[in-house]
């Protein structure tokens, strides 16, 4: 048990996919301007992450791994070099589903994440995700864990990089720095902060 | 070279730079730039990906449904990236280690997406080539030159070679640990903004709000 806790601390904020890895970057900069936006997006990212990383930790196990496929009768195949395509099938169909399923049954939570929902497909914190669970090893157990964890660590970076945007654009930024120039600064400063908790271990 | 075809080779350089202004492939440009010859490799294999991806989608971009266009153009990207990773493997095992995640997560990287769907969808096979290279030399200006600065200063070394001594070996130079680590990308990469910013003026963003002019009180 102390284990997962000890995953699930060090996914939130030692390994923060947005600030320690650099992933999703793309629409952590460019979504980043309302605090709301950015909090519906966070929720997505949790709810897909926490999904696909576990799923394509099965998928990994049981159908692409070198000799996974023995209980189908194909001791002898590696198809490890499909890996890529297949997550990324994974996580493009999961988008797909979860849209369908909360549009129907769910309509205001569908409304509120909005266009954001799609555009998870491409975020790369979804696909890094699950690529670092393959490179690590986890079982299934830990790959839920640190799904869990690492959506919850972007999301809680990308509401607070949010919440200084909209304080900034009070303040008096030279000219030729402004906006995204600024926002690279104040990403790279809130870096720094979270590199503190390199030392944390539980 | 007639004029249109150098626009769209070199139009992405500097005036429509897909890293400092179209905000696309930015994550990658943050983590693979410690060292020159890593950072090559990747900006090679980008530019490659994007390219004939472009070709590829163009190609085949009146018989697309619009509806599943997203799922094929990432299968297409998908194969390419495969093929870069297995190549990587095979002739350079060194570097495709160090790189670990980030070559596979050129799928998810914008560019090769966003040049996709905003031009390869549009344009005829052999232009969307050259724009795929060009957004390519676009991003790998913003890497190589995050990259030269951050193995210089930072490590005192250029491509593994020793340019300035370090203290630790009996040298000089005292090297600056800051740019090692990974939040100096991003300082590095606001600086090549603001100096892009200040050449060509255009691409200024407008602020929100403007401070009123000083009042002088005791004049009212």
């Amino acid at each position: 048990m102390e284990g997962y806790i000890s995953l699930l601390v060090r996914a939130i904020f030692v390994e923060n996919m947005a600030l320690a890895f650099f992933l999703g970057m793309c629409t952590f900069l460019a979504l980043s301007k309302k605090v709301e936006t950015a909090i519906g997006l966070g929720i997505a990212v949790v709810v897909v992450q926490s999904i696909t990383v576990p799923v394509n930790n099965l998928l990994f196990n049981y159908v692409l791994k070198d000799g996974a496929l023995a209980w189908a009768g194909f001791p002898e195949a590696d198809l490890s070099f499909l890996g890529l395509l297949s997550y990324i099938g994974v996580i493009a169909a999961m988008v797909q589903i979860l849209e369908m399923f909360l549009d129907k049954y769910v309509p205001a939570l569908y409304n509120a994440l909005g266009v954001f929902l799609p555009l998870i497909t491409v975020n790369c914190a979804i696909l890094g995700g699950s690529l670092f669970m393959v490179e690590r090893d986890y079982t299934f157990a830990e790959s839920t864990v640190y799904g869990i964890g690492s959506g919850i660590g972007w999301a809680l970076a990308i509401m607070a990089l949010a919440g200084i945007r909209e304080k900034l654009k009070y303040s008096d930024v030279p000219k030729g720095l402004e906006g995204l120039g600024i926002t690279f600064v104040t990403v790279g400063l809130m870096s720094l902060g979270f590199m503190s908790f390199s030392g944390v271990s539980l | 070279m007639s004029g249109e075809t150098k626009k769209i080779l070199l139009h992405p350089i500097f005036s429509n730079n897909p890293v400092a202004l179209q905000i696309l492939g930015v994550c990658s440009a943050l983590a693979v730039t410690t060292s020159m010859e890593v950072t090559l490799v990747m900006c090679l294999a980008l530019t490659t990906v994007t390219a004939f991806s472009n070709l590829f989608i163009s190609m085949i971009r009146n018989h697309i449904p619009s509806s599943i266009r997203i799922i094929v153009q990432m299968t297409i990207i998908a194969s390419l990236v495969i093929v870069v990773d297995q190549v990587l493997k095979a002739y350079a095992f060194g570097v495709s280690k160090q790189l670990s995640v980030f070559v596979g997560l050129i799928i998810t990287n914008c560019i090769v997406m966003g040049r996709a769907e905003a031009f390869a969808m549009a344009n005829p096979p052999g232009v969307s080539f050259l724009d795929g290279i060009g957004n390519g030399l676009g991003y790998s200006i913003v890497l190589i030159f995050v990259a030269t600065i951050r193995e210089i200063f930072g490590a005192g070394k250029f491509f593994g070679m020793t340019v300035m001594p370090l203290v630790n070996d009996g040298g000089w130079y005292v090297p600056n640990g800051m740019l090692l680590l990974p939040p100096s990308a991003f300082f590095l990469i606001a600086m090549f903004i603001w100096l892009l910013r200040n050449w060509k003026k255009d691409q200024q963003e407008a602020a929100d709000f403007k401070a009123l002019p000083q009042v002088n009180k005791e004049a009212v």
